[in-house]
């Protein structure tokens, strides 16, 4: 009888651990996931790169205007895809996450991390990258140019190109004259006077027409650069597990 | 023959009725310990390779999520950045600095950096970023001020009541879509009314829908 009991004791014991261990099984299942770690590969990655010259359906790139920016050797002059007001907003979405860290939203070349000490850039509005082919600007994003990296891992093609079209933009609305407002928007003009500092968290950049300064005036209203340098860097809140 | 004294009948019915309550007490602090940060790892910050500082690099610098978590608006997975985004600034800023020699390391060898995984749910869950960020729930929603955070850690419980909390009452959390990357948003007007037309024009779907068990195991 005791000699029993222990048994189903024990029995019941194993179980349990089993029971346990399934769980920890189920929680984290011997499978490959996003940037896992691998020990069977000698790179220790369980992504594998696709075999070199893999085409995915669809993604030939015969286009090399589109991909490239280029036609035979020379830089595009004429965008490779319609210009709309979608794909705008979209290129101003996209150059304030990607370019303005340096270029700042103006592009005048004061962004945050040109004010810790990186190399920089010029303005997008002098003269030279003004009369640049729009092939140029696709170029130097997608294979970089001296001192700025290339940002081909980082941004899409299609993308791009709507960073293209938006520095266009950005280009003609820094050298806008209030003639070169349509009569009808010009009233926006008085009402957009700058009331107070735009909020940094905001992500949208006052339209066009909005400021309108004068050539290579607007740095002082980058929005980045109101922000309080020293402000969070307070102690760790939580701490690290011993 | 009287073994027992007579007050045992007292201590019997109270120890009876006691039972009843350290029964529930136990279950109360069970619960209180499963939900707290010693089970969920809440608010525990990781020792990380790198000493990568979101409250610099947000917080100071103002460098949107996308810079480096590119994949979070199109993918389940929201995306660690590679070794080469880094050195598109760190190539000239604190160039020397030993703090990023693991960084410089990893971009001469190719050899990844291993990063600690912070959040983790159960490999029985099925989580995506993309259908969150494009129907309005923030980063800070879920992952706290991120822009505060000198390291890593989890701001959530993530356990299946945590989500389940949003997905029952989805007006309570979400936001114009131009304010999912802001850290520190404050709703405009009255975030229920803002919530409910939001949903609408989200097409947020039935409480039933978000609720089933389908939805997040399958
Ligand atoms: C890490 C900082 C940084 C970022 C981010 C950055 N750039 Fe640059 N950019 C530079 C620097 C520095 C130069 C000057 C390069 C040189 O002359 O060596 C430059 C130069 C340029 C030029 C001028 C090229 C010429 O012909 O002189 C263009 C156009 C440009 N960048 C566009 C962009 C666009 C578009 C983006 C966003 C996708 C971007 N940059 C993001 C730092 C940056
Ligand atoms: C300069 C690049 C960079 C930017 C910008 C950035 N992150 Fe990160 N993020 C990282 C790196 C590198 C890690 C991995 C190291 C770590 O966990 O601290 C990380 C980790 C995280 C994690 C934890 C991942 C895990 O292991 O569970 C979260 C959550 C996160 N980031 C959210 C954000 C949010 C929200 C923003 C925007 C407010 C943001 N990040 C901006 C680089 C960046
Ligand atoms: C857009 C530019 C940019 C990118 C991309 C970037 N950093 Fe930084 N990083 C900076 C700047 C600027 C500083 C200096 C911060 C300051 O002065 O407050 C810095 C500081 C640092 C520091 C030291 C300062 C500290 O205590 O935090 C580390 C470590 C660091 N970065 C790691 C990384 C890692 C790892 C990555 C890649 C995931 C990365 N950075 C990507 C701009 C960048
Ligand atoms: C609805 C809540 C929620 C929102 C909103 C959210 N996250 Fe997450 N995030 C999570 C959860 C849950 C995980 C853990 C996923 C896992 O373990 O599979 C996670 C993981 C991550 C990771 C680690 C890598 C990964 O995908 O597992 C990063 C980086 C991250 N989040 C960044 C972000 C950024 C940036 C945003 C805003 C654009 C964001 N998250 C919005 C809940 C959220
Ligand atoms: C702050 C609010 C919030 C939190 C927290 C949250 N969700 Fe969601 N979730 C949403 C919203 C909003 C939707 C979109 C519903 C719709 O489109 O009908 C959604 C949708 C989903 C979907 C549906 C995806 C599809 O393709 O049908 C899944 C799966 C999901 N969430 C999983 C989770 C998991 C797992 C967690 C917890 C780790 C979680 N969510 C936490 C708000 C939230
Ligand atoms: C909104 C997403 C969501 C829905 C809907 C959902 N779950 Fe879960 N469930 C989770 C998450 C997240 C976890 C992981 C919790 C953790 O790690 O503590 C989980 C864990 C579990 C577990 C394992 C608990 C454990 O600790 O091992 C079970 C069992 C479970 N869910 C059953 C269900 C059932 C039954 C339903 C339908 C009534 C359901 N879930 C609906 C998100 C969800």
């Amino acid at each position: 009888m005791r000699v029993e009991r222990k048994a189903a004791a024990v029995g019941l014991l194993l179980c349990a651990a089993a029971a346990a261990a399934c769980r920890q099984e189920m929680y984290n299942q011997p499978r490959y996931k996003p940037l896992g770690r691998s020990d069977f590969f000698a790179d220790n990655r369980q992504a594998r790169p696709p075999v070199e010259g893999t085409v995915a359906r669809g993604m030939l790139r015969a286009d090399s205007r589109l991909y490239t920016g280029k036609e035979g050797n020379a830089l595009v002059s004429v965008f490779p895809l319609p210009v709309t007001r979608a794909l705008l907003d979209r290129g101003r979405q996209r150059y304030n996450i990607y370019c303005a860290p340096c270029h700042d939203r103006t592009g005048a070349g004061n962004g945050m991390v040109v004010q810790r000490g990186y190399r920089q850039p010029p303005s997008l509005h002098i003269d030279r990258l003004r009369e640049q082919p729009v092939g140029h600007f696709f170029d130097v994003i997608t294979n970089g140019l001296g001192a700025m990296p290339d940002y081909a891992a980082q941004i899409p093609v299609e993308d791009r190109w709507a960073i293209v079209a938006y520095v266009r933009a950005l280009q003609l609305s820094q050298g806008a004259r209030v003639g070169d407002v349509p009569p009808e928007s010009r009233g926006e003009l008085d009402r957009a006077k700058p009331t107070g500092e735009p909020s940094p968290a905001s992500p949208e950049y006052p339209t066009l027409y909005k400021s309108a300064p004068i050539r290579g005036s607007g740095a002082g209203s980058v929005p980045g650069a109101q922000l309080d340098p020293g402000a969070p860097a307070g102690g760790v809140k939580a701490k690290p597990p011993k | 023959m009287q073994i027992f004294h007579r007050s045992t009948n007292t201590i019997s019915r109270v120890s009876l009725f006691g039972a009843v309550f350290f029964i529930a007490l136990l279950g109360w602090v069970f619960d209180s310990l499963q939900r707290s940060s010693y089970n969920t790892q809440q608010n525990v910050a990781r020792e990380q390779p790198v000493q990568f500082s979101h409250a610099h690099h947000v917080g100071a610098i103002g460098i949107d999520c996308r810079y480096c978590h590119t994949s979070v608006e199109k993918a389940a997975f929201a995306g660690i950045p590679p070794t080469k985004t880094c050195m598109n600034c760190h190539s000239q800023i604190w160039a020397q600095s030993p703090y990023l020699e693991p960084v410089r390391e990893s971009y001469r060898t190719d050899r990844s950096i291993e990063w600690t995984r912070v959040h983790d749910l159960p490999d029985f869950v099925y989580f995506d970023h993309s259908i969150h960020v494009n129907k309005g729930v923030g980063c800070e929603t879920c992952h706290g001020r991120v822009d505060q955070m000198p390291l890593m850690w989890q701001a959530s419980r993530l356990q299946m009541s945590w989500c389940l909390d949003c997905h029952r009452n989805t007006e309570k959390y979400l936001r114009p879509k131009d304010q999912v990357f802001t850290m520190g948003y404050v709703p405009a007007g009255d975030q229920l009314e803002l919530g409910r037309k939001l949903q609408k024009e989200y097409g947020i779907r039935k409480v039933t829908v978000l609720e089933s068990c389908s939805t997040c195991h399958r």
